[in-house]
């Protein structure tokens, strides 16, 4: 049933995905025939070159071309594509902006991309509700630039903002800087409009804060794709913050930084922002950016703080009182707008930074409890040298999201299947020390092989029995976040009683 | 609770056995946390009763990590008490429901919490108590324990089932183990009250409030006589806006919105234990406790929220209300009617964006209309194969939502 997906020149580890079916690929021009009846000639791409475009997201060492691509319009060309290909038995990719890190948007040979890039329009901003309804395809920020002027701005801030979707940012329930205060995008979403896999359309949530029936909302964030494709979101925009101040703090050990971190939270106080660097990760910032990072330091944290001025300024003195019983060796406070832009300034281009001292850099993702953090990094560090390649680390410190950075030469022979080897025993540590997989990049098929380090048979074929529910027959981004793909009849075997079934209108499964 | 057949499993094991026997024999179960909220929702005919309150203590509580695990049978008074000794709470602000039902109050557990989903007036600014839901440990109705979501705030490992399971009311799976997560308490707290403003206008200034920076933790509107009986500001009606937060913070915050609101009304304030037990009430509906009519609650976009008050008092003279979650959330008591008043409480609504669910009623009355707001087809068929994904053979709180599921 499984076959190894074709990879070009990277030696990295081969990826199984689920057999292609030759009689669908063999009946493209048919499709691609059908597909232009429903969604309009020049919305399905079907030749080889513009589909290169397409053929992987964020997790660039994996590739394959999709069978077609189609871009639709509205709601209701997606729900004709849909229905089209479920009657055909053709499996579907839904595909934001491609800024995705775990490979959830990438192509099957025999299945068709569905990207809602031309869904690109905000409907309607309504203040008084204090939401915005739009189309999956718009950039995350662009939603906070359409209602800056008024004062607002949607929370949830992804590094990617400028490029990630919100549809994709639903998909993953995606998270940024601001999280640890302002909540991820679940925690910022009042509604979805979504279709199915036949073509039923149907929307969950509104402008109200709760929604009657089982919560579908809160379980499409984060499904990855695999139960439906988004085609409207409405969100909640806060009013700005009316100041922010940074600390940049230097520590002479990942201990006394970790401890600050703890003693913060403890303490009581909720930042807007709460990261932490480990030496790599500043010399390689300061390097690129020349942020003013202090060099003489073990782990640097930057705290933000924002509301009230006077708020703010009290909070800044908690912080720095702390910072100081925690062994503090370097200590800034931003006194302006642009010195606190600057702090900011390495810790934001860290990536660009990783890429400018390694030929290639990979980012992994997972979620520790904060007290074991000094633990994890002596491991990692351990790790790295054992595996040599060198490990940068940057940490949502707040939330224990932790992104280690793999730095490594793809053109070298073997070294990419090292690097995905160390990630692995990362990733693995990580739950080992009662964290999990992935904390805001998902699991897509980069971790898709590691979740029963986390999950026991039982726990996973309850979730794929919810995925039956929406798409019984795994047409929806199937070979994504499951190792193994069950038969939703399999999965939903129960030994039936005197032959009385409890729902006879249902499906069986 | 008096059953003919009350089981009360002791831990997941046990609990897992009994279920894979009911499963197999199609033996349908009730389950019952400390059964404070067992008039929420459509009856379940059952034939046999599980106690879940035996699966009972914290297992795991560290404060600078922001989370807590415990078994679900816990009593909510007892979570509270401990994350309160580290200055910390559950930020949705979870309502203690007992007296509403006849009940006492702090009995409650904190696995019925989360089943239900129910929040109080903070969820405007910190979410449900589905925000906090952050994993679990539960058996299904096929007898199988198994697990979901993790012990860490930030995590998109796998479905997040957590959210399902939140608002459930027991149709899913018995929780077995559960974690939340857990935030700082405010050091210092004030209510503000805009007094004697018609709704309209009361509703116009929680929008400016929730539309400032000061960060409103709370935002509700009640009627004179509710005024009254909660605060010594008389018989007028008052548009309350809680501010929490350092106590700096508080107090140039209290005084910024004096500053906005001041031009649309007189500005009173209430503070310490007369404000937490007016917030307290609100959240709790004790208002209306002791009443017999009907009880509603209804969900609605809150700018529509005086809209949605002149419709319903046009179709029910009688009826009494008052708004939390800035015009948001409704809590109505309906003149009795022959169907609880669900026609004229879901067509006052109709058009709105909202949705009505009937919170106490007699068992008639729950048993004959919908208790929960009517699903599109769609939506309903998914809804039941999601009911059948975890529980196939229906044996859990069989019909509490919707008819069989
Ligand atoms: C430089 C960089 C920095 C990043 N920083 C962060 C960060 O700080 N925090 C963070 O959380 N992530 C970050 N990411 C990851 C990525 O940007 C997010 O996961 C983002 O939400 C993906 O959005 P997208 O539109 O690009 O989705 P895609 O990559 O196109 O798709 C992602 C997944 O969502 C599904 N999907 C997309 N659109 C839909 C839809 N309309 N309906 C149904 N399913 C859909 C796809 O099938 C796929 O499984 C970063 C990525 C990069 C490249």
């Amino acid at each position: 049933m499984i076959v190894t997906l074709g990879r070009p020149s990277d030696g990295g580890h081969a990826l199984k995905m689920p057999e292609p079916d030759s009689r669908i690929i063999a009946e493209r021009r048919g499709l691609v025939a059908a597909l232009r009846s429903v969604a309009g000639t020049e919305a399905v791409i079907d030749d080889a070159t513009s589909l290169r475009v397409f053929e992987c997201d964020g997790l660039s060492a994996y590739r394959q071309l999709p069978l077609a691509v189609v871009l639709p319009r509205s709601t209701a060309e997606v729900s004709a594509v849909l229905k089209l290909c479920a009657e055909r038995g053709v499996k579907i990719v839904p595909r934001g902006a491609g800024t995705g890190l775990s490979g959830g948007a990438l192509p099957l040979a025999d299945g068709v991309t569905v990207g809602v890039s031309r869904l690109n329009r905000i409907l309607e901003i309504d203040y008084a509700n204090r939401c915005v309804v739009t189309q999956p395809g718009v950039a995350n920020l662009a939603l906070s630039h359409a209602v800056s002027a008024a004062g607002f701005y949607y929370a949830p801030d992804p590094s990617s903002q400028v490029a990630c979707s919100i549809g994709g940012n639903v998909a993953e329930n995606s998270g940024g800087v601001h999280s640890l205060k302002y909540g991820l995008t679940s925690n910022n979403l009042l509604g979805v409009e979504m279709v199915l896999i036949g073509g039923d359309v149907v929307r969950v949530g509104s402008k109200a804060f709760e929604a009657p029936g089982y919560d579908f909302l809160g379980l499409i964030t984060g499904s990855e794709g695999l139960l439906g494709v988004i085609t409207e979101v409405t969100v909640r925009i806060v009013p700005k913050p009316e100041t922010a101040r940074a600390l940049l703090i230097g520590f002479p050990s990942n201990e006394a930084g970790g401890l600050c971190v703890a003693r913060i939270i403890g303490g009581g106080i909720i930042p807007a922002g709460l990261e932490m660097m480990d030496r790599p990760a500043i010399h390689a910032a300061e390097a690129f950016c020349h942020a003013g990072y202090p060099m003489d330091v073990e782990a640097l944290l930057i705290c933000e703080l924002d509301g009230p001025p006077v708020e703010v300024d009290h909070l800044v003195g908690m912080v720095k009182e702390i910072a100081e019983g925690c062994g503090a060796n370097s200590l800034h406070i931003s006194t302006s707008e642009a010195e606190r832009l600057r702090f900011w300034l390495g810790r934001k281009s860290a990536f660009a930074a990783t890429a400018r001292i390694a030929p290639d850099y990979y980012v992994m993702d997972g979620t520790i409890p904060r007290r074991r953090l000094p633990e994890v990094l002596r491991r990692i560090g351990d790790l790295s040298r054992s595996f040599n390649l060198p490990v940068a680390n940057v940490f949502h410190a707040g939330d224990g999201n932790l992104h280690p950075l793999i730095m490594y030469d793809a053109n070298k022979p073997g070294e990419l299947a090292r690097t995905e080897a160390l990630g692995t025993e990362i990733l693995k540590l990580c739950v080992e020390v009662g964290g999990v997989l992935t904390g805001e990049h998902g699991v897509g098929v980069e971790k898709r092989d590691l979740m029963p380090t986390m999950f026991d048979e039982t726990d996973l074929n309850q979730q794929q029995r919810v995925k039956c529910a929406f798409d019984p027959e795994g047409l929806l981004n199937p070979g994504k976040v499951f190792p193994t793909l069950r038969r939703c009849a399999e999965l939903g075997h129960m030994h039936v009683h005197h032959g009385q079934t409890p729902f006879p209108d249902l499906p069986r499964f | 609770m008096d059953h003919a057949n009350l089981l009360r499993p002791a831990d997941e094991a046990e609990l897992a056995v009994l279920v894979a026997e009911a499963a197999g024999s199609g033996r349908s179960l009730e389950l019952i946390g400390k059964a404070t909220k067992r008039g929420l929702g459509r009856p379940v005919a059952s034939e046999a009763m599980v106690d879940l309150s035996c699966l009972t203590g914290v297992i795991d509580y560290s404060p600078e990590e922001l989370v807590l695990t415990a078994r679900p049978g816990t009593p909510l008074s007892e979570i509270e008490a401990t994350v309160g000794a580290a200055s910390q709470m559950l930020a949705f602000e979870p309502p203690d429901f007992g007296p509403l039902y006849g009940g006492v109050a702090g009995a409650g557990t904190l696995g019925g919490t989360l089943a239900c989903n129910l929040s109080g007036p903070r969820r405007l600014k910190a979410g449900a108590a589905r925000d906090h839901f952050l994993g679990f440990r539960a058996v299904n109705g096929r007898g199988e324990a198994f697990k979901a979501g993790g012990k860490v705030v930030k995590n998109v490992t796998g479905y997040d089932l957590c959210k399902v399971i939140a608002g459930s009311y027991g149709t899913l799976v018995a929780l077995t183990e559960v974690t939340i997560k857990v935030l700082p308490a405010p050091e210092a707290t004030m209510t503000l009250c805009l007094m004697g403003l018609a709704p309209d206008a009361a509703m116009t200034v929680l929008g400016m409030a929730l539309a400032s920076p000061h960060e409103i933790s709370a935002a509700a509107y009640t009627p004179a006589e509710i005024t009254t009986d909660l605060t010594p500001l008389g018989a007028s009606a008052c548009a309350a806006i809680r501010i929490e937060g350092v106590a700096p913070s508080v107090k140039a915050r209290a005084l910024a919105l004096r500053d906005l609101l001041g031009k649309q009304g007189e500005v009173s304030s209430i503070e310490g234990e007369v404000a937490r037990r007016f917030w307290i009430a609100l959240r709790d509906v004790a208002p209306f406790a002791c009443h017999n009519e009907p009880l509603w609650r209804l969900s609605v976009p809150p700018a529509v929220g005086a809209k949605a008050q002149a419709r319903l008092i046009e179709a029910m003279p009688g009826a009494r209300l008052y708004h939390d979650w800035g015009g948001g959330l409704i809590w109505l008591i309906a003149p009795s009617a022959k169907d609880a008043a669900a026609t004229a409480v879901r067509g006052a609504l109709a058009g709105l964006g909202g949705h009505a669910t009937l919170v106490r009623a007699p068992l008639e009355a729950r048993a004959h209309g919908p208790v929960f707001e009517p699903q599109e087809p769609a939506l309903d068929a998914l809804s039941r194969r999601l009911k059948a994904s975890f529980d196939p053979r229906a044996i859990f709180n069989r019909g509490r939502m919707y008819e069989g599921v």
